[in-house]
């Protein structure tokens, strides 16, 4: 049953283009991102009625009874997970969307002989199965269900290059021959190629991964939009591609890094790999009691949240922390590397949950010059990302990357696990220094414990 | 449609996905890329369509499978973009 003619079809699917396009607006910005995330989903709410009032549609309730399930496997996961599990939930996402749009192409094949079509066909069934695995292998890194070293063996790249030479060849074939057998084929090269894509890449530079194949469902959808002959797809898939580069390309910055090194790094072998020595040298330990006596009585204090905060959940102790050392008088901030936690802009997520005031959630650029001013800077599960070794050591896998200068302070407390060097695998000379001093443990139980100190002071 | 309409209407978008998110704050790329993340599960409107035009009981399997993983991209991801930007809040927010 047809109820909209296609004038009123494609005025609303304009509409929810629209809306997608506010969302993306609004979302880059602290003041109005809630409110774009709700007029996105409003605007897929829209298009989805559109689609049922104006196509002629059978098997509807089997259709409608697979949104439902669609719905009640998503939304409960969606609304539990643990904020730090958000990198893993983020990339399955965008593997499923990268699945569907894979699934659409290949059926949409039988119906289609025009070669462009075949085509856009072609590219959507490759993308789309490529974002599928390359997700499904990020989801497995940042789950531990593997690991999160760079896995790389012998003729990796020549796998590689037989994988996507076959698959252009496969892809020419479907597009002369309309064949589904060679389609399925170029879905299973897809996948292959999506997992030997992130197979190689480790540790901090997943999460980029994720915005990249984010980027390229987008693409996927969008060429199923020209597939479809659905204007809708078309601006959405596009718009999704092109912010998501974008953003990829922020995020790597952040780093120091480029896409292309991320992505080809192991390939060429050291980048991630680094030294795992850990060196003799002494260096000065200290108990949670002389922690916060050095907290407890200074004028400023500037904590450092990482990695290893974000691992130990230990954000709201964090956020008790600097409650009670402001109830002191004490001024205290939170110098948020854009890097810092599991993923880019992970950490303001997760310090925004245990309620610590966006005011006091300061970016790199703006706090740099403030350490000079504070007595003690606490770094708490952090370490690449206040190495100085960004700066000084031009060979140094990090070097170049705009690092947070904790060495200003007067004093610098390291909360840390042990001595091993964090992703990078390199050391930090900071941790040398005389006015450095260490708390061993998790990060979480350490804090408890120079919060109890703090109290009874 | 025409080749030449889509292709316009594609070229603009990408300059407007360009613009629309390039200035934005390392504070809200987790959200940003939740967001973006949801807005490509409008796959599903794809999904929607060749399962309404499936004949054949494997075609239309096929195509329930892509509207099912489909809704997850969507419903999941405004779902928790939403939860993630709900805890950014202001000064009155603080404590417990």
């Amino acid at each position: 049953m047809i109820l909209l003619d296609p004038v009123w079809t494609a005025l609303l699917y304009l509409a929810a283009a629209v809306f997608f396009i506010l969302a993306l607006r609004g979302l880059s910005s602290p003041r109005t991102a809630r409110r774009g995330n709700l007029v996105g989903a409003f605007g897929a709410l829209l298009a989805v009625v559109t689609v049922f009032l104006s196509a002629r549609l059978e098997n509807i309730p089997w259709i409608i009874g697979a949104i439902a399930v669609g719905t009640a496997v998503a939304a409960p996961v969606a609304r539990r997970v643990k904020m730090t599990q958000m990198p893993q939930l983020v990339a399955l996402f965008n593997g499923v969307g990268g699945g569907a749009a894979a699934l659409v192409a290949l059926l949409e094949l039988s119906h289609n002989g025009d070669p462009w079509t075949r085509l856009a066909i072609v590219f959507t069934l490759l993308v789309g199965a490529v974002s599928f695995a390359g997700s499904g292998v990020t989801f497995a890194k940042l789950q531990e269900l593997m690991t999160t070293r760079p896995v790389v063996f012998p003729g990796l790249p020549v796998v590689m290059a037989a994988v996507l030479l076959a698959a252009v060849g496969t892809a020419v074939a479907v597009v002369l021959t309309g064949s589904l057998a060679l389609a399925v084929l170029l879905m299973v090269l897809g996948l292959a190629a999506g997992a030997l894509l992130v197979l190689p890449v480790g540790g901090a530079d997943v999460p980029i991964v994720i915005s990249l194949l984010n980027a390229f469902t987008g693409l996927a959808v969008a060429a199923s939009g020209v597939v479809l002959g659905n204007v809708l797809l078309v601006v959405a898939g596009t718009l999704v591609g092109a912010s998501g580069t974008i953003l990829t390309r922020a995020m790597a910055a952040a780093m120091g890094r480029s896409v292309a090194g991320i992505l080809f790094g192991a390939f060429r072998g050291g980048s991630t790999a680094g030294s795992t020595a850990v060196s003799e040298r002494p260096v000065r330990s200290s108990s949670p009691e002389d922690v916060a006596v050095l907290l407890g009585y200074a004028q400023r204090v500037i904590i450092v949240p990482g990695y290893g905060l974000a691992v130990a959940q230990g954000q709201h102790t964090a956020a008790e922390l600097a409650l009670a050392l402001e109830a002191r008088g004490i001024d205290v901030d939170f110098a948020i590397h854009p890097v810092a936690g599991r993923m880019p802009g992970h950490m303001n997520v997760l310090l925004a949950e245990a309620n610590v005031p966006y005011e006091s959630l300061k970016e790199m650029s703006e706090i740099n010059s403030e350490f000079r001013t504070a007595d003690v800077a606490l770094v708490v599960g952090a370490n690449d990302v206040v190495n100085p070794a960004a700066k000084t050591s031009s060979g140094s896998p990090i070097y170049g990357m705009p690092i947070l200068e904790v060495a200003d302070a007067r004093q610098v407390v390291f909360l840390k696990r042990s001595m091993r060097p964090g992703f990078a695998g390199i050391e930090n000379e900071l941790l040398y220094e005389p006015q450095t001093s260490l708390l061993f443990g998790d990060a979480k139980d350490s804090l408890a414990k120079v919060l109890g100190a703090v109290k009874a002071l | 449609m025409d080749g030449i309409s889509l292709l316009t209407i594609t070229v603009l978008a990408v300059f407007v996905g360009f613009e629309v998110v390039s200035k934005v704050s390392s504070t809200l790329h987790t959200p940003l890329m939740s967001g973006a993340n949801a807005i490509h599960g409008i796959i599903l409107v794809g999904a929607i369509i060749v399962a309404g035009q499936a004949a054949d009981p494997w075609v239309l399997a096929v195509a329930l499978l892509a509207v099912v993983l489909a809704t997850a991209n969507l419903v999941g991801g405004f779902v928790v973009t939403d939860r993630m930007l709900h805890m950014f809040r202001g000064r009155k927010g603080v404590g417990k």
